[in-house]
């Protein structure tokens, strides 16, 4: 796993490779939490293969395709985030008050923690390295348009970039703008325009040029 | 505290480096690191301020070359030296040379996905505590720098803004850290220009949201 590595992570690389010093210190940390009776082993392997597997960015594709599909269900999902999502079936830890902003004409809106790495688990899974590094964390506040430019996007100066620096326990989820050239398309197939980083506001949804297969 | 982890507005770390096909871990003991941190909070009792304060104390030079879940790792570490459920010794060995500290429970396999669905709410019942501002209203970030643990940036200290919107009623971290209780207060979204915060070669149609509790803010 290539992988450009400023912040020195030392990774192992599975089976064949030598541990490294910190996958032998939490290994005997594990041990030694277990031997003292703090932890259920299981119950890591179910937290892990949770948000390994079953949270991610998914969850937070079919909420935006709902709302651009459903007039009534994007009202309610800027009125009451928690309440729409949850019926949706995704709530809980890292998502217990989210908010849903939406990009219009008139503003592009782009999400940061500064402080730590707050991100929205239950739509959106753990969050990528990036949005954790501190160039991310140090340059969305004060240079959102160049760190947009890095993600390949323009914003029309003009148009307002809205940065939210999630310093509390609120969660923000963006709402891109629905791509021309949909219309007809079911909430299923709009799904697939929805990637994470157009949620999390450094890129635009996808266009529908840009799918690299047919649809499911 | 003004620490290297109050990253807002910081210059000199390079572009953001994404990586294509990213993995959710990129190694087994970060997947175990991130898991014992969640399972831990359950017979350790702390909360989740205390968890990021206690990432915030590493050595700023610490801080700043270790990577995400190392930085996790340390702060787990602190917490259980602190709550004295292992000595620092016994960490890095793995080997128990003291008896276990006894705990209320622990987080079992049956009931994870249970506590995470439930999650940790941070609103409170306001009862008849009244919001000091309304939406509309003029404010300024107080200008202060407590040692302890804060969710005020320092990049928005001092700086004028808008009160946009009331989130609630919420524990205040910088208590909650210090484990002085929830000490709920109106936390509020504040809107700030981004020519008041970065000067005139600011885009005058840009702006920041910040979400700051009431004792942070003054009227202006």
């Amino acid at each position: 796993m290539a992988h450009d590595d400023p912040a020195g992570h030392d990774h192992d690389h599975g089976e064949g490779s030598q541990l490294s010093d910190t996958a032998l210190r939490v290994r005997a940390l594990e041990s030694l939490l277990t031997e003292k009776g703090y932890i259920d082993p299981d119950a890591l392997d179910r937290l892990i293969e949770t948000y390994e597997y079953k949270v991610g960015p998914r969850n937070g594709a079919e909420v935006v395709a709902r709302a651009w599909s459903d007039p009534d269900y994007r009202r309610w999902l800027l009125d009451d985030a928690n309440a729409a999502i949850a019926s949706l079936g995704y709530e809980g830890r890292q998502g217990e008050h989210m908010v849903v902003v939406e990009n219009t004409a008139k503003v592009h809106n782009m999400v940061v923690c500064t402080l730590c790495s707050c991100y929205p688990w239950p739509v959106l899974g753990l969050p990528p390295v990036w949005y954790k590094s501190a160039p991310y964390r140090s340059r969305a506040v004060i240079d959102p348009r160049g760190v947009l430019e890095e993600f390949g996007v323009t914003i029309e100066p003009h148009r307002e970039v809205r940065v939210w620096d999630s310093t509390a326990e609120v969660r923000y989820l963006v709402l891109p703008m629905r791509p021309g050239g949909t219309d007809g398309w079911s909430a299923r197939e709009l799904a697939r325009l929805v990637t994470r980083d157009s949620m999390i506001g450094t890129r635009l949804a996808l266009d529908p040029a840009e799918l690299d297969g047919p649809a499911p | 505290m003004n620490g290297v982890h109050d990253m807002g507005g910081m210059q000199g770390f390079g572009p953001v480096l994404r990586e294509p096909g990213e993995p959710v871990f990129h190694a087994e003991w970060e997947a175990r690191a991130f898991a014992l941190t969640l399972a831990m909070a359950t017979p350790g009792g702390w909360n989740i301020d205390m968890g990021r304060h206690a990432r915030e104390r590493l050595a700023p030079g610490q801080y700043l070359t270790s990577s995400y879940y190392q930085i996790w790792l340390a702060g787990l570490k602190t917490m259980i030296m602190e709550a004295g459920l292992a000595t620092a010794e016994e960490m890095e060995t793995g080997v128990a040379s003291t008896p276990p500290a006894k705990v209320r429970r622990i987080l079992k396999a049956d009931q994870v996905a249970e506590a995470m669905r439930r999650g940790g709410p941070a609103d409170r019942d306001p009862g008849n505590s009244v919001a000091g501002f309304a939406a509309g209203d003029r404010v300024r970030v107080r200008n202060f720098h407590p040692t302890g643990h804060t969710r005020a940036p320092r990049y928005l200290r001092g700086a004028r803004g808008e009160i946009s919107t009331i989130h609630g009623f919420h524990v205040f971290p910088d208590a909650s850290a210090a484990g002085k209780g929830d000490q709920p207060q109106w936390l509020y979204s504040v809107r700030f220009s981004a020519r008041d915060l970065w000067g005139d070669d600011a885009n005058p149609a840009d702006h920041v949201h910040a979400d700051l509790w009431e004792s942070y803010l003054e009227p202006v």
